[in-house]
């Protein structure tokens, strides 16, 4: 276990600046997701943890060691990668005890620690098997045993579920969970699936181009996201973003279109903001605090247990709102709706940075 | 009818290639009465007499302990080059790359007939004519290309993950290179050096040119069996095919992973 510590890190392919100035600080133990659309070089930030990309600048600590130069080998780091990548010409036994044979772990100590990580993934049977008489999910237990098994400083894992079928990945997501609570390795999970994000991690790092945009818990992330990039990733449906103008009557300041008027409670010192609201916290009721908007039904995609509906609020701008059970709609249909005031996001419309209103 | 066809192009082919190997086969196992006899097309007997004549009398078990030395040399001394090389080309990116492919096969346009006499005056003069080390080299160079681009191929099918891997848990680059990336790779590896070991052991011009007592075998046969009876040549041609049969029987079902076609 060790607490990382990534210093200012650069890495650049050519021109293309897939990491841009990486600072972020891995508490010990935790398991942090990092989170982002594909090519915003979370994998590459992994690869350079791991020792596998060399960085161009900047600083990387376990710990208070600088590990920056330091071969993959002489990290003491683990990784699950995404195709699993187990040695397809050693027995599963082979495959687990292999990393602590090269750390010259005495033989009984071995056999032991083998028998420990494979009860801890029910995969004792398998032992004596060849990785291609495996099945996806058991490959990956595999490559997830020979990962904790040498008790490594830092376990990564490259989306790790990615290439598992839909039940399995959702069974997968719960037992990996688990496994950390057991084990308590520092752990750093790789992954563009919000929902992974979201379950798995004490902690999220959500990336954009070669950034680090917020880094807080999933709580955090979600009620309080720090850019309009964030909290347009995290949460599904996506959050509405509206274009508002700011108004003011006496000293109460407003955000006005779209026949809805939110007060503002200071002033925002700005012309236009843009308003985010989840689609989760549009009602059909009204709530407490809440002002109301016509709309009509564009479409409905009935999930039977959820209902999203898309509404026109205006002559070519839709919202998207969820309601948590079965509802029966026509097209056409005209309603009102009502939004939570208090679980507003107000985001400037230049930067796309948080504002708090 | 056009399964018919199918089957009539197969025969065609098989009849096309194997008719002549059969016909060698048999004349080189006809006793030399029957041979020269005008109403006889098949032999009323068959015979070892002829091959077992030219492997002992005529030299050519000799020959073909000398062919065989060239050809584990050759394949040494291109491993130990074509290895690296082919395994750079597949895991690295660097400025060249193609031209560097396209060069090497360069070096098999040029006819060594063209640059034999100055092959064989450099070779005088590093005393390296007539031994066997000096026609390994000549092969060697000779299949390099061919053992680069192989292996290429050959390295491009073990995935790199299984590499970085090795080097997460506890290897070195060059240990994750000999403990992961061999190990998955000799398979091919080996078919690649009977491929060699094939072009080494039929090839003509070089060891006729370059060597004169340490002959091997193909070049042996060239300056003896020629001037035989022709029961003798057809024995010739008979003990230069059978190894390269067995060989390619053996490693048939890794010559397309080795030429990179993949049937997955």
């Amino acid at each position: 276990m060790a607490k990382v510590i990534l210093n200012e890190v650069r890495k650049h392919f050519g021109n293309v600046k897939a990491l841009d100035g990486i600072n972020l600080t891995i508490e010990e133990g935790l398991f942090v997701v990092l989170l982002g659309p594909s090519g915003c070089g979370k994998t590459t930030l992994m690869r350079c943890i791991s020792g596998l990309e060399k960085l161009t600048d900047g600083k990387i600590l376990f710990d208070d060691a600088d590990v920056s130069n330091t071969a993959p080998k002489d990290r003491n780091v683990a990784m699950v990668f995404q195709s699993y990548a187990v040695w397809p010409h050693m027995k599963v036994r082979d495959n687990i005890a292999y990393p602590l044979k090269l750390k010259k772990v005495p033989k009984k100590e071995i056999e032991e620690r083998v028998k420990w990580v494979a009860e801890l993934l029910h995969i004792s049977e398998l032992l004596d098997r060849f990785p291609s008489q495996l099945s996806g999910g058991q490959r990956q237990r595999v490559a997830v045993a020979r990962a904790i098994v040498h008790r490594p400083k830092v376990l990564l894992m490259d989306e790790p579920l990615s290439n598992l079928d839909a039940l399995l990945r959702v069974r997968m997501r719960s037992e990996l969970r688990k496994l950390h609570d057991q084990v308590k390795v520092t752990t750093v999970y790789v992954t563009h699936d919000q929902t992974e994000a979201m379950t798995m991690g004490d902690k999220i790092a959500v990336m954009n181009a070669g950034r680090i945009i917020q880094y807080g818990t999933p709580e955090e992330i979600y009620r309080r996201p720090k850019t309009i990039f964030v909290a347009g990733f995290v949460g599904s449906p996506q959050m509405n973003f509206l274009p508002m103008k700011v108004t003011s009557s006496g000293n109460q300041f407003f955000a006005e279109n779209f026949g809805l008027r939110i007060p503002l409670r200071t002033d925002p010192r700005k012309d236009r903001l843009t308003v985010g609201i989840r689609p989760e916290h549009i009602f059909l009721e009204q709530p407490g605090n809440s002002v109301s908007i016509g709309a009509t039904v564009y479409f409905a995609e009935k999930l039977m247990s959820e209902t999203v509906l898309h509404l026109m609020i205006d002559g070519d701008t839709t919202i998207v709102v969820k309601v948590p059970y079965d509802l029966s709609v026509e097209e056409n249909d005209k309603m009102q709706v009502y939004v939570d005031l208090n679980r507003i996001h107000f985001f400037d419309p230049a930067t796309g940075e948080r504002i708090e209103l | 009818m056009k399964k018919f066809f199918y089957i009539l192009a197969c025969v065609a082919i098989c009849l096309w290639f194997l008719g002549p190997l059969f016909f060698t086969f048999l004349a080189s196992m006809t006793p030399s009465s029957d041979f020269y006899s005008m109403d006889k097309i098949f032999p009323s007997k068959l015979t070892f007499e002829h091959i077992y004549k030219l492997l002992v009398n005529l030299g050519g078990w000799r020959a073909m302990l000398v062919s065989v030395q060239v050809a584990l040399i050759a394949i040494a001394i291109s491993f130990a080059f074509g290895i690296p090389a082919g395994y750079a080309i597949t895991r690295y990116i660097f400025r060249g790359k193609n031209m560097i492919k396209l060069v090497m096969l360069f070096t098999r346009s040029v006819p060594l007939v063209v640059i034999a006499v100055s092959l064989v005056t450099m070779y005088l003069r590093l005393n390296l004519a007539d031994t066997m080390f000096g026609v390994a080299l000549a092969h060697a160079a000779m299949v390099l290309p061919f053992v680069v681009l192989i292996t290429s191929s050959i390295f491009s099918g073990v995935f790199v993950e299984y590499e970085e891997a090795g080097m997460i848990f506890g290897l070195s680059r060059f240990g994750a290179f000999l403990r992961i990336t061999m190990p998955l790779a000799l398979p091919g590896l080996a078919a690649s050096a009977i491929f060699a070991f094939i072009m080494s052991w039929n090839e003509v011009f070089a060891a006729s040119v370059l060597a004169i007592t340490n002959r091997t075998l193909p070049a042996h046969i060239l300056s003896t069996a020629m001037a035989s009876p022709d029961y003798f040549k057809f024995a010739a041609g008979t003990i230069m095919a059978v190894p390269a049969l067995i060989f390619i029987f053996i490693i048939r079902k890794y010559l397309i992973s080795m030429w990179g076609i993949s049937l997955k």
